[in-house]
């Protein structure tokens, strides 16, 4: 079938690069009037709210998959393939925990991510910090109903945070530009519940 | 006012999270979408891309086998895919300077930090569809424009030489991720 005109892209050839205008697809989802009373994100927010009842056993199962991930570490060592298993599972709670109702339990796993992703020498993460994280990870998930469970999840994530840090500042205390990007802050807070 | 009729477009879902789909494709299907696939790892998006030809993709960056960035490598490529055009927008845990960076550079459209929420996924999905971006094509990028503002008080060499393209006005990618929830 011939191609349309309009199914091609342009292109401005210039000395040292090209810009491409491709074909706009997407135009046909373009509408310039809206249904009457469609909110889209309200109706997302809605349809999220649905799933709400499921998120706190998604939570325990992200927990359980992050505990199986340390004990492989403790039983086989880190290697690549069991630091990445480990990583994708504190990666996967650092992002999930806000939607399920855990915000709190972003922060440590944020800080669990940070240990493994900046040593250098992953044989040299102390598994005793590995093992804390995990553990206040869980802790913080078993124990999010209690009242001061704010208070102690925010201590917590500080000293482990503290403790992370301290040891990324020895273990990078050769690799300045390294340390620059490693202890510089987040663009997103890493406590935000929204 | 522009609405997105989101029941006419295709999306990709590229991560290998089952309740991270499954959060995706619910807010998707709120928005109005129906038509929704998934894939649960980079080999499993690749081929999502190919036979599905999806109006948008959705990636996550952290996946076994090769991950969000090395699949975004493999769909911008200009004249091997049917569409090495197709808005990428990228859902990470990582909220880093450089990691938004390195994903602008590796040829993303849009990025969104997680957690996601309602109203910072359908900005995005708004962006890419009523403000498409030309791509540029050097020896070392293709991808969407990356200026999006001119800065009059810009004062460095000019990096592109013979012309430039013209900006369309947008928030920058790193200012996004700071201030969008």
């Amino acid at each position: 079938m011939a191609q349309d005109r309009n199914d091609r892209p342009t292109v401005a050839t210039y000395a040292d690069h090209e810009v491409i205008v491709p074909p706009n697809r997407l135009k046909k989802a373009v509408a310039v009037t809206k249904p009457a009373g469609f909110d889209p994100v309200a109706q997302a927010e809605e349809a999220l709210e649905g799933l709400a009842s499921e998120f706190a056993d998604w939570m325990d199962r992200e927990c359980a998959k992050l505990d199986e991930a340390r004990q492989r570490v403790r039983m086989e060592g880190f290697a690549d393939e069991t630091r990445d298993e480990l990583f994708r599972s504190a990666h996967d709670i650092k992002g999930e925990a806000a939607t399920f109702g855990f915000p709190l339990v972003a922060p440590p796993a944020d800080s669990l991510c940070r240990l493994i992703e900046h040593t250098p020498d992953m044989t040299r993460i102390p598994l005793e910090l590995v093992d804390q994280h995990v553990d206040a990870i869980r802790a913080i998930v078993r124990e999010h109903a209690r009242t001061d469970i704010e208070q102690v999840a925010r201590t917590l994530t500080r000293r482990l945070r503290d403790v992370t840090d301290e040891f990324l500042r020895h273990e990078n205390r050769d690799r300045p530009e390294i340390l620059k990007i490693v202890m510089a802050p987040s663009l997103v807070p890493s406590d935000r519940s929204d | 006012m522009i609405h997105i009729d989101f029941n006419k477009l295709r999306f990709l879902i590229v991560d290998d999270n089952l309740h991270m789909r499954r959060i995706l494709r619910t807010l998707l299907h709120g928005f109005g979408a129906r038509d929704v696939i998934e894939a649960e790892d980079g080999a499993g998006g690749l081929e999502g891309f190919s036979q599905g030809n999806p109006d948008i993709v959705f990636l996550d960056w952290e996946m076994p086998i090769f991950d969000g960035l090395e699949l975004i490598q493999m769909i911008r490529q200009p004249g091997a895919n049917t569409n090495p055009f197709v808005p990428i927008i990228m859902l990470t845990g990582h909220t880093e300077r450089t990691r938004v960076t390195a994903a602008r550079d590796a040829g993303i459209t849009e990025f969104l930090a997680k957690p996601i929420s309602a109203k910072g996924l359908y900005q995005r999905v708004f962006s890419v569809v009523a403000q498409p971006r030309p791509f540029i094509k050097t020896a070392s990028y293709f991808g969407p424009d990356r200026r999006r503002t001119t800065n009059a008080s810009y004062t460095g060499p000019e990096r592109r030489r013979g012309g430039a393209a013209d900006t369309i006005g947008q928030v920058g990618l790193i200012e996004k991720a700071r201030t969008v929830a």
